[in-house]
């Protein structure tokens, strides 16, 4: 039995159907299949010397000395670089960052605060290299001539070029936080007699709290993982700073400063770097997932 | 005695609060103006348009075709499918372990940091599919850096996509596919285009993982297997390799002029959309 020409377009409407639900999934579970590649290749480049050639993982994290031409690979410095980088411009700019957020959500006039939502959405764009020019133009001659120093490329400096560079992040992710907080909150409080000052720190803001946390991952992830600024201002030493004037060389610049010539052991070292970098990122990633989880109840 | 005490805290909070906001104004307003009053003495039509000479002097027209060329072919790849992730979330997928393992992977791959997006764009397409250091290895890698936010931002406007929308064209006599492309696709293209706005201005920025898969060669790409250095790459170099500050802002100004572009054209989009809905 021959089929109507309607039933044939159906039949063909049905298998587009269906075909196209496919191609959709498989666009989708692209997202999975990078994740996975770009988790397996860095991985099995990275892990190759410890398992393969026989190098030790814990000279490697904790060894103090980084001399590729002697087979020498600790990144112990580097990682102790990256922390207080990360903490210090965490110090500086969450505050900085927060208290921004509270203006424009609680205080500011509308007027100002329709100025200054485009400005951090500004900052927030403008590209991270020219933070570090910026940086290595102004900030660097400042802290010389300031406190005296031979060499203005320090962890200070990096502190400072990080602090702003999370700043939109901060304000941004609080600010979203701040709005959610639901107008009764505040009206009770003001209400029992509370000032709007008073109100905003006691009740608003420990409300948004878990929002806030969120900011301060993300402003962590985007500092930590943060390379072409930082090796402009970091000055780029392999010695566990002890002061705020050191110069540093993070995990992020060790790889980049040395990916375009490196090969063979070296190379995959700087893959090792990478993963103990990732490590950072996910250590941060699950944080964020817990603090979204108990947010939500 | 205690009223006083508390206004007084209430001033001083107050008064930080201030302080923050115009710090934060101020760090802009330094950032953006020493930027633009180092660099602004060497923009010209020759500068913008010229050749590079390592000699000096020269212009920046190899970067920005670079720059170019990265933006097309990772929109032209990640946008579509971009596009059709999201629309398989929103619309299609029964919710379950599936579709969180992919808003896990989505979510996991916006928080890797430039440098190991890097890394993999070395070894994975540079190395393992011998594409070289190239505009395409430097491409598929920002393909991936750009996927999560057009899914995500696609996402966000399916979702306010009214229901009724659908049942409609259900209602109709549409298909599901019809439905899709002729009442719920047009309908979200205002978020969908915001979306690639905000992927264009990732693109325009990134460096870290362009200098690991594009390398730095600074003349104008023969295609786009050759090496090449994009914009914020260049800014960096010169800054790196000759402190050459002066070239390093001019490059900076056409960047930020790149983005301040790009924010208004997503505050006009999302205006004519907040418009048209009401």
């Amino acid at each position: 039995m021959s089929s109507t020409p309607v039933q044939k377009s159906n039949k063909r409407k049905y298998m587009l159907e269906k075909l196209s639900g496919r191609v959709f999934l498989l666009c989708a579970l692209l997202s999975v299949l990078s994740l996975l590649l770009i988790i397996g290749f860095v991985f099995i480049k990275g892990i190759n010397p410890f398992v393969v050639e026989g190098y030790s993982f814990i000279d490697f994290l904790f060894g103090n000395d980084w001399v590729p031409s002697e087979d020498q690979f600790g990144i112990f410095p580097m990682i102790v670089a990256s922390i207080y980088a990360t903490i210090g411009a965490l110090i500086i700019g969450v505050p900085i960052g927060l208290f921004t957020a509270i203006f424009l959500a609680e205080i500011a006039p509308k007027r100002l605060a329709k100025i200054i939502s485009p400005a951090v959405q500004l900052l927030a764009g403008i590209p991270s290299v020219l933070y570090g020019v910026f940086g290595l133009a102004v900030i660097v001659p400042f802290l010389q001539d300031t406190l005296g120093l031979a060499k203005g490329q320090s962890l200070f400096t990096v502190i400072l070029v990080l602090a702003i560079m999370m700043l939109p992040t901060v304000v941004t992710v609080s600010e979203t936080a701040l709005r959610a907080v639901p107008k009764t909150y505040r009206e009770g409080s003001l209400a029992l007699g509370v000032s709007q000052i008073g109100t905003i720190f006691k009740v608003v803001v420990p409300a948004a709290k878990s929002g806030i946390l969120t900011a301060v991952v993300l402003g962590m992830g985007r500092a930590i993982g943060e390379t072409m600024a930082v090796i402009l201002v970091a000055g780029n030493s392999l010695i566990i700073p002890t002061s705020l004037t050191d110069s540093i060389r993070p995990l992020t610049t060790n790889i980049a400063l040395e990916m375009g010539y490196a090969a063979g052991v070296h190379q995959e070292m700087l893959f090792a770097t990478g993963i103990v970098l990732f490590s950072f990122i996910l250590i941060l990633n699950f944080v964020l997932a817990k603090i979204s989880a108990k947010g939500g109840h | 005695m205690v009223i006083k005490l508390r206004n007084f805290k209430d001033n001083v909070l107050r008064g930080l609060l201030w302080l923050s906001a115009l710090l934060t104004i101020a760090i802009l307003v330094t950032i953006v103006g020493y930027i633009f009053y180092k660099g602004i003495g060497l923009i010209s039509i020759d500068f913008i348009f010229g050749d590079y000479s390592p000699t000096g002097g020269g212009g920046i027209w190899p970067m920005i075709i670079t720059t170019i060329y990265t933006i097309v072919i990772s929109l032209v790849i990640a946008t579509p499918i971009g596009i059709l992730a999201a629309v398989y979330l929103q619309e299609y997928a029964k919710q379950g372990r599936l579709v969180k393992l992919i808003r896990f992977a989505t979510e996991s791959l916006t928080g890797i940091p430039s440098i190991i997006y890097g890394l993999f764009g070395a070894v994975f397409f540079v190395a393992t599919l011998k594409l070289g250091m190239s505009i395409i290895s430097a491409s598929l890698t920002l393909t991936i850096i750009i996927l999560p936010v057009i899914i995500r931002t696609t996402e966000e406007s399916l979702k306010t996509v009214p229901q009724s929308y659908r049942e409609g064209s259900l209602a109709l006599g549409n298909t599901k596919l019809q439905t899709l492309y002729k009442v719920i696709l047009p309908s979200a293209m205002p978020g969908i285009l915001a979306g690639i706005i905000l992927s264009i201005g990732r693109i325009v920025g990134e460096s870290a993982a362009i200098f690991l898969t594009a390398g730095t060669v600074a003349a104008l790409p023969e295609s786009i297997f050759s090496s090449a250095r994009t914009l914020t790459v260049h800014s960096f170099l010169v800054t790196q390799e000759a402190g050459d500050i002066e070239l390093a802002a001019a490059v900076g100004i056409v960047l930020i002029v790149i983005i301040l572009v790009l924010n208004l054209l997503a505050t006009l989009i999302s205006k004519i959309f907040n418009k048209a809905n009401y």
